[in-house]
């Protein structure tokens, strides 16, 4: 059985004129024990995805079950069994970490020391400020805590709404080290970011832009799917580097990425000298040219184009 | 000659016993991207509020466009313009009317904001959406116009707090753009982010580590220094060593 199945999904808001579309015909599956990540920017529906699947928002139209419970009529037996962490912070600010915990699990009918393996390994870094209210701790503690409340009633499958948004990028690492140890326990997990580098942590993934997704598989095919060499550029002044590679006529695409700029050519055709030639017209000094492996921003990035 | 913007002094910033910003010292050149990183709970809201006017130093000396910290803060408030993804624009205000609010705020006159108003609308292409409330916008054009008004009164610098956070990859680079523009302009810009390939877009770049800046050259330079890759890999090496979590 698929740990979650997405039908045709379509969510509006507002009415008349000021129709937001925020999700247009969506349909994935997540597979049992996969760790499934929905890559996309703020505006691409992500939340009210989440907020459909977790049952607390209704769709349109289209279908979406968890587990085989359908997210309507079943909602009850879904809640009893998901892990929900929202994007904004919601545990109870002015309990304690301790208290939230126990709260959480109370009302799950559990116990922190019955699930307490699951937790364990998350809890003990903030076991030392367990005293302490939830809405003093720093924004990293924040969040351990609120996975911990997440995994409290053993949860069969994770919903994670951006866990790692405005987090710095040790403890971005970090939590991903997290969520790797929990698929090996067995739960399946959803996890929306804003971070197309987070991709490659996931087993599959979906790129969602404004209501849509753009593609669905592994972070490896789809990087397999960007057919068109990339050139690595670089040169003295950066900038002044990317306006004039964007006049070149056989420029298709020409990005910033780092301390390159990634250049896809309309025609291959004698390829990385035309290019130094136009660039040693147009005085650039210190060029680099060098054929680089596609990132799942290039695809992304060409995926939006079409 | 090169003009110095801001200059920092052994600037420190103390909460009872807790020292945020622990005695830094570093300079920006006018036209200069200056990249300010650390992990969250380094210290860098802290340093940033100092330099913006809001908040006084415990000790150390700071100048910005040429205003004492202590002294001159509303001078400097003048001087400078400011941008955070989490505060910007008025949702419920139009894209004019924000535009207009801003733009007094910042002290510039009627006659000045009339000016200014067509020239901004139209280079945003913004114009057939003048009258549209801001919260219909999507988010990058909001991020797009909201650089824009922190600048319409012509700053000497600008502060980015995280300006690209949650931004689509090519609204991203788009917004980059406009940094550069700023720039080549004259306007030194110092900008916070996540994004590490981001660094590589400063001329140079501080990377602070439990309220010190542990680390500050061109990125080139750092990633020499530390025998490192990318911007990525200085960061984790540095930022692993850190103590502190707090926010």
């Amino acid at each position: 059985m698929n740990a979650i199945e997405v039908n045709h999904i379509i969510k509006n808001y507002g009415v008349k004129k000021n129709i937001v579309k925020a999700l247009e015909d969506v349909s994935f599956d997540v597979r049992e024990g996969e760790l499934f990540g929905i890559i996309g920017p703020d505006g691409a529906g992500k939340t009210s995805l989440f907020r459909i699947l977790t049952t607390l928002l209704l769709a349109d139209q289209g279908t979406a079950t968890v587990y085989g419970f359908d997210v309507v009529k079943n909602y009850k037996e879904i809640r009893k069994r998901v892990g929900y962490m929202p994007g904004k912070f919601s545990l109870y600010q002015d309990l304690t970490v301790e208290e939230n915990l126990e709260f959480f699990a109370a009302i799950f009918n559990t116990s922190i020391k019955a699930n307490y393996d699951l937790i364990k390994d998350i809890y003990v870094q903030i076991e030392p400020f367990k005293e302490r209210r939830a809405g003093k701790l720093s924004g990293g503690m924040k969040q351990k805590l609120a996975l911990c409340c997440a995994l409290i009633h053993k949860p069969i499958v994770l919903f994670l709404d951006e866990p790692t948004t405005g987090v710095d990028a040790v403890s971005r690492k970090e939590f991903w080290e997290m969520l790797k140890d929990l698929k090996k326990q067995g739960i399946s997990i959803l996890v929306s970011t804003p971070y197309m580098d987070e991709a490659a942590m996931c087993d599959r993934v979906a790129l969602m832009q404004s209501g849509k997704i753009m593609t669905v598989d592994t972070p490896e095919n789809i990087i397999k799917e960007f057919k068109k060499p990339i050139w690595a550029v670089k040169s003295d002044e950066m900038y002044r580097l990317l306006t004039d590679l964007k006049k070149y006529d056989n420029t298709e695409s020409c990005n910033s990425f780092g301390e390159f700029h990634h250049l896809v050519l309309k025609n291959e055709e004698g390829n990385k000298e035309s290019v130094l030639h136009y660039l040693q017209e147009h005085q650039h000094k210190n060029i680099r040219i060098q054929q680089t492996q596609p990132n799942i921003e290039d695809c992304f990035m060409e995926l939006m184009q079409e | 000659m090169k003009e110095i913007v801001i200059k920092a002094d052994r600037l420190t910033k103390k909460f009872g016993d807790f020292i945020a910003t622990n005695a830094i010292s570093f300079e920006v050149e006018k036209g200069e991207i200056f990249g300010f990183l650390g992990a969250n709970g380094a210290g860098k809201t802290t340093a940033m509020r100092m330099l913006c006017g809001l908040s006084i130093p415990s000790s150390g000396e700071a100048s910005v466009a040429g205003f004492d910290v202590y002294k001159q803060t509303e001078k400097i408030k003048q001087s400078i313009g400011y941008m955070s993804q989490k505060f910007s624009l008025y949702e419920d205000l139009t894209v004019k009317e924000n535009i207009r609010f801003y733009a007094g705020i910042y002290g510039m006159s009627r006659a000045a904001i009339k000016e200014k108003m067509a020239a901004l609308l139209d280079q945003l292409q913004l114009t057939a959406e003048e009258n549209a409330l801001v919260k219909s916008l999507p988010l990058g054009w909001k991020q797009k116009l909201a650089f824009s008004v922190a600048i319409l009164h012509e700053p000497k610098i600008v502060f980015l707090d995280e300006p690209t956070g949650g931004v689509d990859p090519v609204t991203r680079r788009e917004f980059w753009n406009l940094i550069y523009e700023a720039a080549a302009k004259g306007i030194t810009v110092f900008v916070t982010t996540h994004y590490m390939d981001e660094a590589e877009y400063c001329n140079r770049v501080s990377i602070m580590v439990d309220g010190k800046i542990e680390a500050l050259d061109t990125p080139t330079n750092l990633k020499a220094t530390f025998n490192a890759a990318s911007m990525d890999e200085v960061f984790l090496q540095l930022a692993r060593g850190a103590k502190r979590t707090a926010d």
